[in-house]
């Protein structure tokens, strides 16, 4: 590894021994990334072309070429109702708290009394674990005892609405309590956006006589443009992640099923299918890098430009 | 320029002079109404949590004869001691504290090994490491669990470190994927902060014959105390929170920390309402008492990494 300071014509060369504390540095920890997350991202690809139970030894996986593919495009029954769900989350998520996220960001930067009251209210859900948002909202959803219901009066035999049981519902309901905790997390990002937007270009707008939506249209969302990528990015990992809600109400099944979920069901239990979990996990990968990959070229090509790095 | 302190929770911008000047002018009811909406919003937003907590202080009994969506007659802390003994949740807490430590304290100091290298000097791979690290914090866990699995099934543990012989089902197969997956989040905000630690600094103690080792531990890491506590308060409740690894890469139930163990508890212990709502608050209490003690640390961590200058 070639390493030098950074303004070497400076400094005095670095030692052989400083060198090799640099290459020690960085290789412990890039070797942990690499050895856990990118080595298993290679070994899914290789797998989703192979036919393997898991408990047999190394020379007992079949290659079948695209055969879990097809079988899973064609004839395995949650897979299109995964992905619609996995699509309505996106969608939804990208519509709705990011929406109202941005929304209450640009009320509460208007320098009320109260800002910091209100943030940490809206804020709060952001710190629960997404599994403890489920038990939570389990007991608001519950038919009979549940807050909902009987807020609306529907807790009677015959009225009530099952907002678990029934697949109809459910990943609504779902989407409703996910993004209970979504909306905070995106109004923090967009309120640390707004914050360094140049108030000179609103007073600017303010001037020229534009009214509150003219001036945020024409003026601050332009100026948002690095956040709304950081929040795009962060609002379709967190669709694509979500497990654990969907795992603590009903396993993933019945309305609820996810492409997550359905790569669990793959490795766990007695008819653990290596290359299918595989496949599933590797259309997943193929999604998330169809967002990961431009993020990271328009990130570091601005960093670049800007001289940071090199 | 590289990464802006933004502290969101701060007083407004020039907040001092807009509040005299509110003072004298009388109360604007777009004010009333924007105020009205918020407090509504934010009552909205609690009223889950609250129902929690009101579901857990009533005894079983009550809420079996008049239904949980009742005036309480009493209220109690008795579910919480139910919870807590009967699911043997200090176990649970101890096996998530066996997790988190070492998991945050190895995370913190390999990315800060990383960010100093990549920001400090010129290593000619520091753009590809620094993707790489970034990407690899951004893909779904779900994606590569299988063959970690399988790789966990198959890396042999002495006994002493795991009872079962192998990684998988250990506290250090747990601990490590932890570190693995959270130091691209925390490279990338260290490399950021440190940038815009002054060249000057680190080059003069070189020129003094100061080794790599020392910049890096008397002069970088001190200077990145800030970032430091406001990473710690986010990796914490991060890796406090997860769910997944522990779920698939862990078989015994006994050894699992508390959030993924909630799953199993649930319907063992925790049967009725009144002690699940207990028991999900007792697990979610280290993160909301972080969150009451050190919310701006934490969002300082959350806006570190999303916003750049």
């Amino acid at each position: 590894m070639a390493v030098t300071t950074r303004r070497r014509r400076r400094g005095p060369r670095l030692t052989r021994r400083d060198k090799l504390v640099l290459a020690v540095m960085i290789a412990v920890p890039t070797l942990l990334h690499l050895t856990l997350i990118w080595v298993p991202t290679m070994l899914s690809v290789a797998l989703s072309f192979a036919r393997w139970d898991g408990i047999g030894g190394l020379d007992t996986i079949k290659w079948v070429g695209l055969e879990n593919y097809r079988q899973i495009f064609t004839i395995y029954p949650p897979f299109w109702p995964a992905v619609q769900h996995n699509l309505i989350w996106l969608v939804f998520f990208l519509l709705v708290p990011t929406t109202f996220g941005l929304f209450l960001a640009l009320q509460l930067d208007k320098q009320l009394r109260a800002t910091r009251v209100y943030q940490s209210a809206l804020f709060l859900p952001v710190v629960l674990a997404l599994a403890i948002v489920g038990f939570i909202w389990q007991l608001v959803y519950s038919p009979e005892q549940g807050l909902l219901n009987n807020l609306l009066g529907r807790t009677e035999q015959g009225n009530l609405i099952d907002w678990l049981g029934n697949p109809k519902l459910n990943l609504w309901a779902m989407l409703v309590a996910a993004s209970w905790r979504h909306v905070g997390y995106i109004m923090i990002l967009y309120l640390a956006g707004l914050k360094s937007v140049d108030p000179s270009l609103r007073e600017a707008a303010a001037i020229d006589g534009a009214n509150e939506w003219q001036a945020f249209r024409r003026v601050v969302f332009p100026a948002l443009k690095p956040i709304n990528v950081v929040v795009l990015v962060v609002t379709v990992i967190e669709s694509l992640r979500a497990f654990d809600i969907v795992f603590v109400i009903n396993s993933g099944r019945n309305g609820l099923e996810l492409l997550s979920v359905l790569v669990y069901d793959n490795i766990v239990g007695e008819a653990s299918r290596i290359g299918f979990g595989s496949t599933l996990a590797v259309i997943l990968l193929t999604v998330s890098l169809a967002f990961i990959i431009p993020y990271l070229v328009v990130y570091f090509r601005a960093t670049i430009g800007r001289g940071e790095v090199r | 320029m590289a990464t802006v302190d933004v502290d969101v929770l701060a007083r407004p911008r020039e907040a001092a002079p807009a509040m005299a000047r509110r003072r004298r002018r009388p109360l604007r009811p777009g004010r009333v109404v924007l105020n009205a909406f918020l407090i509504a919003t934010a009552l909205c937003w609690l009223a889950p949590l609250l129902w929690a907590v009101y579901t857990s202080l009533r005894p079983y009994a009550e809420t079996a004869e008049r239904g949980y969506f009742s005036l309480p007659s009493q209220l109690n802390f008795d579910n919480f001691a139910n919870a807590w003994n009967q699911a043997d949740l200090p176990r649970y807490y101890l096996n998530t504290l066996i997790v988190v430590v070492p998991a945050l304290i190895l995370t913190l100091l390999f990315a800060s090994f990383v960010a100093f290298a990549v920001s400090r000097f010129d290593v000619k791979i520091n753009l590809a490491l620094l993707m790489v690290f970034t990407a690899g914090n951004l893909l779904p866990p779900q994606v590569i669990i299988t063959p970690l699995y399988r790789i966990y099934l198959s890396i042999p543990l002495p006994y002493w470190m795991n009872d079962l012989g192998t990684l998988y089902d250990s506290y250090w197969g747990i601990i490590a994927i932890h570190v693995a997956f959270q130091l691209g989040f925390c490279i990338f905000v260290l490399s950021n902060y440190m940038k815009t630690i002054p060249y000057d600094l680190t080059e003069a103690a070189l020129v003094d014959g100061a080794t790599v080792w020392r910049q890096f531990w008397r002069i970088i890491l001190p200077l990145c105390r800030p970032a430091l506590a406001a990473l710690a308060t986010l990796e914490f409740t991060w890796i406090y929170n997860d769910f997944f690894w522990a779920l698939v890469l862990m078989r015994t139930g006994e050894k699992r920390p508390i959030v993924s163990a909630l799953a199993n508890l649930e319907g063992v212990f925790f049967k009725d309402n009144n002690l699940i709502a207990a028991g999900a608050l007792l697990a979610a209490l280290p993160t909301l008492i972080i969150y009451f003690a050190l919310q701006r640390q934490f969002v300082r961590g959350l806006t570190l990494g999303a916003t750049k200058g």
